[in-house]
């Protein structure tokens, strides 16, 4: 064997000594490489971009987005899909490979569950910013008031804002609570208002057999919540879509195939995240490529159940009665939004065949490029489903096929990843973004084994 | 704000299928309309009407072509190329407003309940209520919605002065992010409802109607209450035999439907739309 395939077959050393795991880890919030700032920079750039659009949105009205009348919606809730979508990944690696005992999500479950709750943070802010009246927002929140007054709780966007808010709010508890003991190897460590911070955050945490066992119960039931969370909150998003009357939406495959292009988004960001981490903050010896190859292989199956999905859509769409939601379907693969469609169609389900290679798998620059590749995808998927029954609805009258969004509309868009990443960054060199007791609960569970199959 | 509040039967202000009892749904009035597309001429004089009863804002030139208009009613213009050779060269018109569905499919989806039904088989909008989700106006199949995408009434072009001076004091001027639709001219239908309610009686057949019915040069526009029999616009639909709460008549379901020209638009969605269209009676030589 050759010193590249050593290489590539590596992981984590089993006699790795746990003061080493905790010095390199702690080192990722003391000291990042330099791309760390640039990337930091950038993404502050992109934010100021989408706050300066939304500011002038604001304050001249939604029309600046070229919104007309049958393209009641944009950018904004196609976006907005896309980073619940996002948000699906943390929970599947944390809590359901947790739940089944799956090994290698130690290392990079952390990362991927601050996925789960700025991707969610993002998404709400796409509500905020394709309100007309955001001032008003309030209102669909259902609040003791003397008018009297009640959301509609037949509205599907009210399950949302509640589905978003539960999951929203248990993802960061489900964070927060998995990191307890990190933050008390932190607080340990630390000097100057650190110490303090990470003092207040570990809540007292001494590593008593009973801290130990409380922490185990409410980790696991916090996971045990999580699940179905994660599954009706994006079933609920596709409920906008489904339980409406138009055409192209009225499907009732929506949420299955929503929550599997949820997973499959999901998926493709953790493997650019864990790209970029890896290289930042300097974790090549906890992020292997193992673990790489482990992700690739779980993104191709559920890349393929998303292909599965949408073949059944377009085939129950194909065969129906409906011709409405035939013209769409047409419209979508032959008209104005047609190479963004074949885009779509592309990436999703014709790159992921690229990850059934062995080297592809194990190259890092190949794995960035297909990451990325996939994400766009999914991101087009989003804007496919809702711009185009916009363009071709029922009334012929009012079929516009020309309108295109505008700066204001895009430059959100850029500064909703600006503000990602904004936060992901922050959360990144504020708190170990490997989980640092579960590495070494994994280390010492290989050593035990091996050590079980020496006397065996 | 009580407990016994939330519990009480609100399903009464929020669309439902008609039960096939006119009566029963709508115990006093249930306005409706009947547009005679033969009569009518596409000389736009019901969407001026509009613009002047209910403070529509002018949007200008620019903002026309972005497609961000404030029509409440629409004359569309279809061309028919096999009628070139006829006086009228083949154009089709069709006035196009909210068709104040019984089960609206806009009032199910507003997140705050903006949008409601009324006892008298309106599809209300409350302006104040209103967060401009704009849901209601993805779902509606007509695309009769329109919202507020800039602050109109502070435009330029919106009314000019002295024009200010001439808006509608018996309704709102509306701000930006907010939507908004036909009303059937609500507010003449209130005044009329309020006097004929102090005189101890219902409001008569003609006593009320809308701003495009009354500017119609040709009465191509009926409008009425349903409930009452004897009304004009009950007596049509009952002559072109169209029920309101079908989603196929019986005629065109038997194809009986000789001689007989009423239809409502894309009533197989089962919206149950309050307006019958009846159809031109094409003029095949000149």
């Amino acid at each position: 064997m050759n010193d590249f395939n050593r290489d590539k077959e590596k992981d984590i050393r089993d006699d790795i000594a746990w003061a080493q795991i905790n010095k390199d880890v702690l080192q990722s919030i003391d000291k990042p490489r330099s791309a760390f700032w640039q990337l930091f920079a950038f993404a502050g750039f992109l934010f100021a971009i989408g706050v300066g659009c939304e500011i002038y949105q604001y304050r001249v009205g939604l029309g600046v987005g070229n919104f007309d009348n049958p393209h009641m919606w944009g950018l904004y809730i196609a976006s907005f899909i896309f980073w619940i979508g996002m948000s699906h990944s943390g929970t599947l690696l944390s809590a359901i490979l947790h739940i089944i005992h799956a090994d290698w999500r130690k290392p990079i479950y952390r990362f991927a569950e601050a996925m789960t709750t700025f991707s969610l943070m993002t998404a709400g802010l796409f509500v905020m910013v394709h309100l007309g009246r955001l001032w008003q927002v309030y209102y669909a929140l259902p609040y003791p008031n003397e008018r009297w007054t009640w959301p509609n709780f037949q509205s599907p966007l009210l399950w949302d804002a509640m589905a978003i808010f539960t999951y929203l709010t248990s993802s960061m508890l489900f964070l927060y609570v998995g990191a307890i003991p990190d933050f008390a190897i932190c607080r340990d460590n630390a000097t100057g208002w650190r110490k303090n911070f990470y003092t207040v955050l570990a809540l007292g945490w001494m590593g008593t057999d009973r801290q130990w066992r409380n922490f185990r119960v409410s980790y696991m039931t916090i996971a045990c919540f999580l699940i179905p969370l994660a599954v009706s909150v994006h079933s609920i998003v596709a409920s906008d879509f489904a339980m409406s009357q138009q055409p192209g939406w009225h499907i009732t495959s929506f949420p299955p195939y929503f929550v599997a292009g949820a997973l499959y988004s999901g998926c493709a960001a953790i493997i650019t995240l864990f790209i970029v981490l890896r290289h930042t903050f300097r974790f090549e010896e906890y992020m292997t490529f193992p673990i790489l190859d482990k992700i690739a292989r779980l993104t191709f199956a559920i890349a393929m159940v998303w292909t599965y999905l949408n073949l059944i859509e377009f085939a129950s769409v194909w065969y129906g009665h409906d011709m409405y939601s035939k013209e769409v379907l047409i419209q979508k693969a032959t008209g104005p939004y047609s190479p963004f469609w074949w885009t779509m169609i592309f990436c999703g389900s014709v790159v992921p065949f690229a990850l059934l290679s062995k080297w592809v798998r194990a190259n890092l620059t190949a794995m960035m490029i297909i990451s990325l590749l996939l994400n766009l995808g999914m991101w087009l998927e989003r804007w496919m489903i809702v711009a185009p029954t916009f363009s071709h609805g029922y009334y012929p009258w009012t079929l516009d096929h020309d309108q295109w969004p505008s700066f204001v509309q895009w430059g959100i868009v850029l500064g909703s990843f600006g503000w990602f990443g904004l936060l992901f960054m922050l959360f990144c060199k504020l708190v170990p973004s490997v989980s640092m007791y579960e590495v070494k609960e994994m280390v010492y569970h290989r050593t035990l084994a091996r050590k079980h199959a020496r006397e065996a | 704000m009580s407990f016994s509040y939330m519990l009480q039967d609100w399903t009464k202000y929020r669309s439902t299928h008609p039960s096939g009892d006119l009566a029963k749904d709508h115990p006093e009035y249930k306005w409706a309309m009947a547009i005679d597309l033969d009569a009518c001429t596409g000389c736009n004089a019901c969407v001026v009407a509009c613009y002047a009863e209910n403070n529509l804002p002018v949007v200008g030139k620019e903002k026309f072509k972005h497609g961000q208009v404030m029509h409440w009613i629409r004359i569309e213009r279809y061309w028919n190329d096999e009628d070139i050779e006829t006086p009228h060269q083949g154009a089709q018109f069709m006035p196009m407003l909210c068709q104040q569905c019984e089960a609206a499919p806009c009032e199910t989806v507003c997140p705050v309940g903006a949008t409601n039904h009324t006892p008298d088989g309106l599809n209300s909008q409350i302006y104040n209520r209103c967060i401009g989700s704009r849901y209601c106006s993805a779902n509606c199949p007509y695309k009769v919605r329109y919202f507020n995408w800039y602050n109109y009434p502070e435009q330029e072009n919106a009314w000019p002065d002295p024009l200010p001076m001439q808006l509608n004091p018996d309704l709102t001027v509306r701000t930006k992010g907010i939507m908004e639709k036909c009303t059937f001219c609500v507010q003449r239908l209130r005044a009329a409802q309020s006097t004929a309610r102090t005189e101890g009686r219902l409001v008569k057949d003609g006593e009320v109607t809308t701003a495009c019915a009354q500017a119609c040069p040709t009465g191509a526009i009926t409008f009425g209450n349903l409930v009452d029999p004897y009304s004009k616009v009950a007596t049509m639909w009952r002559q072109q035999r169209v029920e309101l709460h079908k989603d196929i008549q019986d005629k065109d379901r038997n194809g009986d439907n000789d001689g007989v020209r009423g239809y409502r638009v894309l009533e197989d969605l089962r919206a149950y739309p309050s307006i019958m269209y009846l159809e031109r009676i094409r003029d095949t030589k000149a």
